[in-house]
């Protein structure tokens, strides 16, 4: 068909051939997987599908190039200020009596939201106490969270999203602008720890009392979105904490029962 | 060769601005035997408490739903392309949702979903591209064009915005353009139709 300029074969061949290097497509979503190779082939004026299964054979540098364009890294701060504003206001009351708190930013791409939630710590009191771990397939864009520099052009935005999550201070005291960039303050990155780890290979490394995952799983069949909510709960205390995308959802897995959702934003509680 | 008729099974519509009023229309107007599938996509403020399913239901018997991930598709449902995500459709039963980058400035995109519902329904898809000041579904049109749908384009003369259905008349040739309150009327003498291919 002439809509589509990868074919379902050559999709087929692409993914096998990728599983080969450790990066295990199979069970995505096809759609956007398949949107997410024609816009690689269109970007990088690749005339054939011949030519870029060539490339990703033959050039190492070419192939980690195809992970990071073929894994979604969009992602912003405080998306969905609502979810933000829950977190303050209903969860980080909970964590505040735990002696320690452990959070992981499951596929955190450059790391808005470990920001984000590295800000809502601080201004609870709570930063001195926890560790966030960030963790994603990409290599390069765990470089990012560790220098923390994002694009200026985005921070009217985030900084408008920061105040509908109940954010009380100037946004812009977190960070230094220069040029087209913004440096966030060191402070907030004293207690990350960054990580690659791979969703769909990857095993459990460590309990968390709060684990982010948003807008990964939709990237996903219900095959592996299953097995990733179980990796989840088998990494998550009980009593601990579970936030997904605004329009993702646990209900259909096989571990719903040990979950509660808490509000008409997308939070669970493990409750067994 | 003897040739199969074809029955509509999916109404695909893509607005921007000055769109809302005629797609409140047409969802009115909505086919009730519930053979038919609606999915709409309009550029929007990402508003996690979106109006939309709650507007679209005062007017219509059917079932409407934002779509979340991986949701299953019926026929006899509208369904609302939600704020913030690309909608796609992995095949003719499931959607899938994309929070990639956006196109022309829009997430949830025209062209995307338009392009999604060419692939999977082909020739069983209506699309209608309506008001907007924006070049986002033109493209998307011609690929439903392509795989033999039907297209409809509301006439530019007729639009709040006439920058968007001028794109599309531009870049192909749609099989009717007409003003914005026939749209509805026609929309349902055509689900009515069965057509040759």
């Amino acid at each position: 068909m002439e809509f589509n300029i990868i074919k379902d074969d050559e999709l087929d061949l692409l993914v096998n051939s990728l599983s080969d290097y450790g990066y295990d497509f199979t069970n995505y979503a096809r759609a956007s997987l398949k949107r997410r190779i024609n816009r690689l082939l269109t970007i990088d004026r690749i005339p054939s599908f011949a030519e870029l299964f060539y490339r990703v054979k033959n050039e190492e540098e070419y192939l980690t190039h195809v992970i990071e364009e073929l894994t979604v890294n969009v992602t912003e701060m405080f998306r969905d200020p609502y979810v933000f504003k829950f977190l303050r206001e209903k969860v980080l009351p909970v964590l505040a009596t735990h002696p320690f708190i452990r959070i992981w930013h499951a596929g955190c791409a450059t790391g808005e939201e470990v920001y984000s939630m590295a800000i809502l710590l601080e201004e609870a009191n709570l930063l001195h106490k926890s560790l966030i771990y960030a963790t994603d397939i990409n290599p390069s864009v765990i470089e990012n969270i560790k220098r923390g520099i994002f694009s200026l052009g985005n921070l009217k935005q985030y900084s408008e999203n920061y105040i509908l999550s109940g954010g009380k201070k100037d946004f812009s005291a977190y960070y230094t602008a220069k040029y087209d960039f913004a440096k966030f303050d060191n402070r907030l990155k004293s207690k990350m720890v960054t990580a690659t780890h791979n969703l769909v290979s990857d095993r459990s490394f460590n309990e968390f009392q709060l684990i982010f995952c948003r807008n990964v799983l939709i990237y996903f069949d219900k095959v592996l979105q299953d097995k990733v909510l179980t990796l989840f709960d088998e990494s998550l205390e009980k009593l601990s904490f579970l936030v997904l995308g605004s329009k993702e959802n646990l209900g259909f897995s096989k571990v719903a029962n040990n979950f509660m959702q808490l509000d008409k934003e997308k939070i669970w509680r493990k409750i067994k | 060769m003897a040739q199969n008729k074809i029955e509509y099974k999916v109404v695909v519509v893509g607005g921007s601005a000055g769109s809302l009023d005629i797609i409140l229309k047409i969802i009115s107007n909505a086919d009730a035997t519930g053979s038919i599938l609606y999915i709409i996509v309009i550029h929007r403020k990402n508003d996690t408490n979106s109006m939309l399913p709650g507007l679209f239901s005062s007017r219509t018997k059917l079932k409407v739903k934002e779509v979340e991930d991986k949701d299953y598709i019926l026929p006899g449902h509208i369904y609302i392309a939600p704020p913030d995500y690309h909608l796609l459709l992995e095949n003719e039963h499931t959607f899938s949702l994309d929070a990639s980058e956006k196109i022309y400035f829009s997430r949830p995109s025209i062209d995307v979903t338009f392009e999604s519902v060419a692939e999977i329904f082909g020739a069983s898809a209506i699309g209608v591209l309506l008001s907007g000041a924006n070049a986002d579904g033109a493209h998307g049109l011609s690929t439903i064009h392509r795989a033999g749908g039907f297209t409809i384009v509301q006439d530019p003369k007729s639009a709040e915005a006439d920058y968007m259905p001028r794109q599309a008349i531009d870049k192909l040739k749609p099989d009717i353009v007409i003003s914005a309150d026939k749209i509805p009327d026609f929309l349902k003498n055509l689900i009515l139709t069965p057509h040759n291919n």
